[in-house]
């Protein structure tokens, strides 16, 4: 106790002294957590019980980085930013997809918690699962395409609606709800939720010149496999209605521009014009002088 | 499956693998520098520690600076080049500098060529906001997730060409041929500790900063210096380490989020620092610029307030944007608010948030030249927070990401014109490669020593913490690096469990080597500095010292393998940047920086 009294008048400020010089505060005297981990790779595996010491505001992300570093140095799990930006952290709690680094230790109550990796790809070990086939259909989908040159003329207004489907942190915990995904293994056909939100705002982006309808109706979209149960929405952290907001648009596009290529021409030409002077913006037409 | 196998290194295999060009790191500037090199025509692999879109760039919310003259129309290159030689103190590499204020509002376009959507201006155009020690309102944003848009943007387009992507594979070492030209590095894959050879005619090294040397920091684990310290061994030089940028605002509660990013949009939307007493107390620091004076004054303030007693409940200031209320915080500030509900239990739009200071950037790193980001070092060249010399004493905020975008593509470019006539072999001796396997599985294949990596981590962050922090004295920076080195000599008896797969005790085994040396480089080169200059402020010293003010401290492995440090003489500012500074207003038009402009 003295050295720790020691350090913490060494620093400036308890923010920055060892958490454990903050001991009244912070550690929960005498009280623990414990935590049932998946403890295994891709030929199986186990859950394993730890216990740790209770420390304030605790996500279970903490409590499996304590383990790491004082009780299974080899425990794998991912994580980056540690304030569900990134979205690398992904695993299952109970059986639920969630952001390890969101999940607060308290909210489960004393109850128990266990946790796993995502099921609906293949596990590498412990709570690390491979989710690279994520990244082929990334590669695989269309990118952004325009004949005009940026600075380009929009206004908010216009790109209102696309921040939504941006702020998609690919956690890929969608993916990993998503019924076609988990149960069906549709792997081959069907781009899974996630993608279906990048494809929203490239296909709403009003300077997109692409067409996709063929890719999302029979390409590796296969969007006709999704039914709308929307479990992804539920587990979205980003809080994007993936289906309301990216899917059934979608779908709805395709039902249209499928089978009458003329309606994707005319909201392609339309998509261009600007909703404050009406006039259509054409190529360098957007030049403000810089 | 192997678990505790004790194979000797030799005994693993490798792969070999050929590129043009291998770029570390996929943040904003290998992603960058990828594009730039794969529209040469040229083959480029890009390793990355994670997964891709997961680099500290994703994490940036402020926004990235570029004199668009959006929302300002009085702004121009000029005013951002003084804007940035001003908050580095004259320190700052000037003509990376120039370079950089005249091509970051074409990085910025061409980002939005690429996809990316920034918030608009009621005429159209990208919206920008202001932010510390900027003078006019230039940063380019999306809300509070600027670095999302951005890193998506770059990693959709780099997945949009030929160039390969090596997610979690770590780099530990790179290999030069008889010349000394850099020909290649070897790497292990995370998932199964597969090692391979990289073969390469040029390296660009992107690997980011170097903040996990300390414990509060807004830096994730992968923050651990290993590209400068790759290209140290090699033989680069590194300049300004002794500048490390302090954040003024990190949060401080509960422990587990300690450090994590509280960012400047806060203030750029015009949130308040009061203290304890109530008191607005930027008022005593800098009454003219208030909560936007320069990084490195606000943190210090914040810090002072709290060593003065002034401080929070739990060892902060207050920071108060609740004057925005809950629609206009959801508008430009949704990410903050959803971080301090979720993980503090604070409604930022009803209370304030508690902060303190929290190890953000490095603007120290490997020294490049401003055209090409070729090091000393052939065949070599760096980009990004790893590189130094654009932020000389102290960052604004928001010049990070548009220096990623403008010194990536150099980097790309660079290394591409090298490569174009380069005929140099990548061969290099067997041996080297089997001797770097070895070493790296040591730590796990070994049957004695009993130090833990993670502990040793723990033990260097605490020291780096106590006497490197951002107000620094010789006989505490001495006594922090007398614990370095002690760390450093226990750095052969690491031990880890387990297998070679997906084995983060392991990982850490590697990386601690680095954070080891990078620390040391730190703490030796504050040691040199002796006075208080931006982001160094030596309390045993009152105030700048105009010698130094000429002089970067230049940082080269010597030939008993010690840091060397050297005093070298900034050379003089050209005519056409020094009568900038002479004119006294700042007023220089967009009009000459739009005609740089080739969008
Ligand atoms: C929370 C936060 C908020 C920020 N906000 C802003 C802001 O608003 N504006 C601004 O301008 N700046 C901001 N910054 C700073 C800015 O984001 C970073 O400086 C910048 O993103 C660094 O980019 P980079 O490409 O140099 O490196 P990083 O993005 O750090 O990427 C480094 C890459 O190198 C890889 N790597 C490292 N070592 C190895 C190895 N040994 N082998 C293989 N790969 C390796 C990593 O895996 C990673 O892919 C912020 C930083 C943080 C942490
Ligand atoms: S709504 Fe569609 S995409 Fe979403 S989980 Fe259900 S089936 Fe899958
Ligand atoms: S859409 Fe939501 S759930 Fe799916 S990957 Fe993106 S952030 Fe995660
Ligand atoms: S660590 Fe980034 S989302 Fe959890």
């Amino acid at each position: 106790m003295e050295e720790q009294e020691a350090q913490q008048k060494d620093m400036a400020s308890k923010a920055h002294a060892d958490v454990h010089a903050d001991e009244e505060d912070a550690a929960r005297e005498g009280e623990s957590y414990k935590l049932r981990i998946f403890r295994g790779d891709a030929e199986g595996g186990r859950e394993v019980e730890y216990e740790i010491p209770a420390v304030e505001g605790m996500v279970v992300l903490d409590a499996i980085l304590y383990i790491q570093a004082h009780q299974a140095g080899d425990l794998a799990v991912r994580w980056n930013c540690k304030a569900a930006h990134c979205g690398s952290c992904s695993a299952e709690i109970n059986g639920k997809p969630k952001l390890l680094c969101k999940a607060r230790v308290e909210e489960y109550g004393g109850q128990d918690i266990r946790v796993h990796p995502m099921r609906a790809f293949p596990v590498i070990k412990d709570l690390v699962s491979d989710v690279s086939w994520n990244y082929e259909v990334a590669r695989s989908t269309i990118p952004f395409t325009t004949d005009e040159q940026a600075p380009f003329e929009m206004y908010e207004e216009d790109v209102e609606r696309l921040y939504e489907p941006k702020k998609c942190i690919e956690c890929f915990m969608c993916q990993d709800v998503c019924h076609v995904l988990r149960t069906h293994q549709k792997h081959e056909e069907f781009a899974g939720p996630r993608f279906f939100v990048r494809n929203q705002w490239l296909e709403m982006h009003p300077k997109d010149t692409e067409r996709r309808v063929e890719y999302l109706k029979e390409g590796r979209g296969g969007i006709g496999y999704c039914n709308i149960t929307k479990c992804c929405t539920e587990v979205c952290p980003a809080g994007i209605h993936i289906t309301d907001n990216s899917i059934i648009p979608l779908k709805e596009r395709v039902a249209d521009e499928y089978y009458d290529p003329a309606k994707w021409l005319m909201r392609k030409i339309r998509g261009r014009r600007s909703p404050k002077t009406g006039q259509i913006i054409g190529r360098n037409g957007n030049r403000n002088g810089g | 499956m192997e678990r505790n196998g004790n194979t000797n290194g030799a005994r693993h295999g490798h792969e070999v693998l050929e590129h043009d060009i291998l770029i570390i790191g996929a943040g904003g500037a290998g992603l960058r520098a990828a594009i730039a090199a794969t529209q040469r025509g040229l083959s480029v692999g890009v390793v990355t520690k994670s997964l891709l879109g997961k680099a500290h760039t994703v994490m940036a919310e402020g926004g990235v600076a570029a004199a668009l003259g959006n929302v300002d129309s009085e702004d121009g290159w000029q005013t951002h080049f003084m804007d940035t030689l001003k908050a580095g103190k004259f320190l700052n590499n000037w003509r990376m500098a120039e370079l950089f204020a005249k091509e970051a509002p074409d990085r910025v376009y061409e980002l939005e060529q690429w996809g990316a959507l920034f918030n608009r201006t009621p005429e159209g155009k990208i919206s920008q906001r202001p932010f510390g020690a900027h003078t006019y309102t230039r940063l380019c944003h999306v809300g509070d997730r600027t670095g999302l848009e951005m890193i998506r943007t770059l990693q959709e387009r780099t997945l949009a060409t030929e160039a390969k992507v090596y997610m979690e594979t770590s780099v530990t070492k790179l290999f030069q041929n008889d010349e000394g030209r850099v020909v290649g590095a070897l790497a292990y894959t995370r998932e199964a500790g597969k090692f391979i050879h990289f073969k390469a005619k040029a390296v660009i090294v992107a690997t980011g900063g170097w903040g996990r040397i300390y414990k509060v920091t807004s830096n994730s684990w992968e923050g651990t210096g290993d590209g400068v310290v790759l290209a140290y061994n090699a033989g680069a030089e590194l300049v300004d380490m002794e500048m490390v940028q302090f954040h003024p605002t990190g949060m401080v509660w509960p422990p587990g989020v300690r450090g994590l990013l509280v960012t400047e949009g806060v203030r750029g939307e015009g949130g308040f620092l009061r203290n304890s007493d109530g008191e607005r107390f930027m008022e005593n620091y800098d009454a003219e610029r208030m909560e936007l004076s320069s990084r490195d004054v606000v943190a210090r303030a914040n810090y002072t307030e709290v060593t003065e007693g002034r401080g929070s409940e739990h060892g902060g200031v207050f920071l108060d944007i609740t004057h925005l209320g809950y629609n206009g915080i959801m508008k430009k500030l949704p990410t903050m608010y959803e971080q301090f509900l979720k993980l503090a239990d604070i409604d930022i739009s009803k209370e304030p948030m508690e902060v303190f200071p929290t190890i953000h950037y490095t603007m120290g790193g490997i020294k490049v030249d401003p055209e090409t980001c070729a090091t000393n070092v052939p065949g070599l060249y760096a980009a990004g927070e790893v590189g130094g010399g654009l932020h000389g004493a102290n960052r604004l905020g928001g010049n990070s990401l548009s220096d990623l975008l403008v010194f990536g593509r150099r980097a790309g470019e660079g290394a591409a014109e090298y490569v174009k006539g380069n005929g140099y072999s990548a061969e290099i001796e067997s041996s080297v490669v089997e001797d770097e396997k070895k070493r790296v599985v040591h730590p796990l294949e070994r049957q004695d020593g009993d130090e833990n990596p993670f502990h040793l981590q723990q033990e260097l962050q605490e020291a780096m913490m106590e006497h490197a922090n951002l107000m620094r004295n010789e006989d505490s920076l001495k006594e922090g690096l007398g614990k370095i080195l002690a760390i450093k000599d226990r750095l052969p008896n690491v031990k880890v469990h387990g297998s070679t797969l997906f084995n983060p005790g392991w990982h850490a085994s590697q990386d601690i080597h680095n954070l080891v040396q990078v620390s040391e480089i730190i703490v030796r080169a504050a040691l040199e500095r002796t006075e208080r200059r931006g982001a160094q402020w030596r309390l045993d010293y009152d105030g700048p010292d105009d010698e130094l003010g000429k002089i970067n401290f230049i940082v080269k492995r010597d030939q008993q393998g010690e840091a060397g440090i050297e005093k070298r003489e900034i050379p003089p500012m050209p005519d056409h940047l020094s009568r900038l500074f002479d004119d006294g207003d700042d007023k220089h038009g967009g009009e000459q920086g739009g005609k740089e402009s080739q969008f």
